[in-house]
């Protein structure tokens, strides 16, 4: 049955759902339709008959495939939620999939379980803590969340102060939870932030290229000056230098590089070393 | 959604920066953001973008009868929205606190400093005047919503052409835009708000404040004032005590920026009225990229028409005589008939023929004063031959496939003697006779 309504699907788009494989790197779009690797082959042009008897074979010999952001199943296809690139990670070990997902520019944050996150109190009431996110919904905190507390020893939290947590409830339609200590009940640099500095908003993209492993921006600015930085992935980025100056111009240039190439980035860089 | 919070952080490093007199985008103490102003297609549209606050004015007219007290004076009307797209904070369909504050701002600004001429906009006294609406929208919100919707709404107002009108006896006439240029409202002056955001009661100031730091100000200084040093409206609000000689430098403040910003109003305004003169591209238009569909121009080609006569006749005697002519219906299957020329269906040779009718009828004058004379040549030439039909148009010859009794290749032959009467003085014809042959 799902296999007629794509049939259907596709017939009425008027073309052909293309190989997640083909397109990788590649922009896609929301409602575009993207064929596993496994199906590719009884894919070509002229075998469309051929693949109501692959579905289950199919399916059992390609493994495991993870579906990231901006994808969704949809029969025994890929269906593209989300405007951006498409990415793949090969898998660690065995013979899956891999994860596949769609790197979006967007700027509103929805909250996924395990995300660090920089959260701003916004209410105490009884023993929790309201924290907002950026999120449709504020979180909630318990008190007992954090390192070496216990029902006598409450942390000092006021509202208005920055909370560095993840998340480990964020389900659809309800209250997302936070914690700000890992599963060994350690802080891991999680908790409260401290009480200068500044916080700023970028959009959820950059977020992610900065978090990257092999980020060139991030050792880039560690050159110029010393400081503390501390990256949410709901957009959220808190900076602190020596000076208010210095804090200031490292706002501005990590704003700055979100449109910029890396030669510009380098010119503007060596150009605030000089200065 | 809720408003984000300030957080504590964020509230003490902006204080502390504003001490040290830095700004977060880089700005200094008087700096405003940049001011962008682009028009739309119609009169009275205009976009203001003041850093990344932007504002829609649109202006609109409409004849009503006046106030009871104010016989002779138009009606003017401002309306300013924070729709939800500015920040999701605002609230759709509700009069919250800050809207109510800064459309009675507007007011006070552009209605009670008298700056519209609001006799100029009586038609009949007593009975007709105009109305003049000013609609500001809130495209995004980025802090001093009312130093860009202030420049919004006068920017459209000068803008605005509002259509002619004539008066004769007790009859009133309302001209289109077609049958007279509309005529635009008389300004007097141009006031224009300034804001001025305190900090740390009063030690500190800013101009233009940004949205974050209106969150943390102390207290909100707006003056209206035009450029010829008049205050308009004075407002303070967030319950500050302001020093005399604070007061006295805002106002100075205030003149020189109006000056610049009445400057670049001016500047603009001149600048879409001469563009629209030229006729070139204007409004919101100018954003759109300008590509032409080249490819179905065709270009003239010179075409060698020494031999073409004896070609066309080479060719026309060559050629099979047309098809039999089928005088009765033909019955193919209940529903479809056929008749005429051949079996065969022959709607492309028609449409040939037709198409070269039309070419020649409505190509040229002088082809067809050139066809006029040959008509009456025509026709003592043709009484000369011993055809019987009279043709006094060459292009008939499809016309005449109906008349079974006569012999179509005599027609042919007879059609082609015209033509070539005419073919020394008519270019069109002989390119016709070409693409004839070509087909």
């Amino acid at each position: 049955m799902a296999e007629a309504a794509a049939v259907v699907a596709e017939s009425l788009a008027g073309y052909r759902a293309r190989a997640a494989r083909a397109v990788l790197e590649q922009v896609v779009l929301p409602g575009e339709e993207l064929l596993l690797p496994g199906q590719e082959d009884g894919e070509g042009p002229g075998s469309a008959g051929e693949r109501p008897l692959r579905l289950n074979a199919g399916a059992r010999s390609r493994g495991r495939v993870v579906c990231g952001p901006g994808l969704r199943r949809c029969g025994d296809r890929l269906l593209v939620t989300k405007c951006g690139r498409l990415r793949h990670k090969e898998p660690g070990s065995g013979n899956g999939g891999g994860v596949y997902w769609v790197d979006s520019q967007q700027k509103r944050y929805v909250p996924v379980k395990g995300d660090h996150v920089i959260g701003i109190v916004t209410a105490k009431s009884g023993d929790i803590f309201k924290v907002d996110v950026g999120g449709s919904e504020p979180a909630s905190l318990s008190y007992l969340s954090f390192e070496g507390a216990t029902k006598r020893n409450r942390p000092n939290v006021q509202v208005g102060d920055l909370i560095y947590g993840q998340f480990v409830v964020a389900n659809k339609d309800m209250e997302p939870e936070m914690v700000c200590i890992d599963s060994c009940g350690r802080a891991n640099g999680m908790g409260v932030i401290g009480q200068d500095g500044l916080l700023f908003k970028v959009t959820l993209g950059l977020i992610r290229r900065l978090l990257a492993p092999d980020c060139e921006i991030l050792q880039e600015v560690g050159k110029l000056y010393p400081l503390e930085i501390v990256f949410g992935m709901n957009g959220r980025i808190w900076v602190k230098a020596k000076t208010i100056q210095q804090t200031l111009i490292l706002a501005n240039v990590l704003e700055a590089c979100e449109h910029m190439t890396a030669d510009q980035r380098k010119q503007i860089f060596s150009r605030l070393a000089e200065s | 959604m809720k408003e984000t919070p300030l957080s504590n952080c964020e509230r003490r490093f902006l204080l502390r920066a504003i001490e040290e007199k830095k700004r977060l985008d880089g700005r200094q103490t008087y700096d405003y953001r940049n001011i962008k102003i682009s028009f739309g297609t119609d009169y009275g549209c205009c976009i203001v973008e003041l850093g990344k606050t932007r504002v829609l004015g649109q202006v609109s007219c409409e004849l009503v009868s006046p106030k009871l007290n104010r016989a002779t004076e138009g009606i003017l009307f401002f309306n300013l929205e924070l729709s939800q797209m500015a920040a999701p904070a605002f609230e759709p369909g509700r009069q919250s606190d800050l809207l109510v504050k800064l459309n009675r701002l507007l007011e006070r600004c552009l209605r009670n400093s008298k700056c519209i001429d609001t006799e100029s906009l009586c038609v009949v006294a007593g009975e007709k005047v105009w109305q003049i609406r000013v609609d500001l929208h809130l495209l995004n919100h980025d802090g001093n919503i009312i130093d860009a919707a202030s420049i919004a709404a006068i920017v459209a107002l000068c803008h605005f052409r509002r259509p002619d009108v004539s008066v004769q006896g007790d009859e009133v006439t309302l001209y289109t835009l077609e049958e007279r240029d509309p005529v635009p409202l008389s300004i007097h002056h141009m006031p224009i708000c300034v804001s001025f955001a305190f900090f740390q009661q009063g030690t500190y100031l800013l101009v233009d404040p940004n949205e974050r730091e209106e969150r943390v100000m102390d207290g909100l200084l707006v003056i209206a004032m035009n450029k010829h040093r008049e205050i308009c409206t004075i407002q303070s609000s967030g319950g500050i005590m302001l020093l005399k000689d604070q007061v006295l430098r805002c106002s100075k403040i205030a003149g020189v920026k109006v000056a610049e910003i009445t400057e670049l109003i001016q500047k603009a305004l001149a600048n879409d009225q001469k563009v629209r003169k030229e006729g070139g591209k204007f409004g919101f238009a100018e954003s759109i990229a300008n590509q032409r569909i080249t490819a179905f121009r065709m270009e003239k080609a010179p075409i060698d028409t020494s031999d073409v006569e004896e070609k066309a006749e080479e060719i026309i005697s060559e050629a099979e005589p047309p098809s039999e002519v089928v005088s009765k219906p033909v019955l193919w299957t209940p529903g479809t008939a056929q008749i005429g020329e051949g079996i065969e269906n022959s709607w492309g040779d028609l449409e040939d023929s037709e198409k070269e009718d039309e070419d020649e009828g409505g190509s040229d004058e002088a082809i067809i004063l050139d066809s006029i004379k040959m008509d009456t040549g025509e026709v003592s030439n043709i009484g000369s031959q011993d055809a019987p039909i009279v043709l006094s148009d060459s292009e008939e010859e499809e016309m005449i496939i109906l008349e079974p009794d006569k012999n179509p290749k005599k027609i042919r032959t007879q059609t082609i003697s015209a033509t070539q009467v005419k073919a020394p003085s008519k270019k069109p014809v002989k390119k016709r006779k070409k693409k004839r042959a070509a087909n």
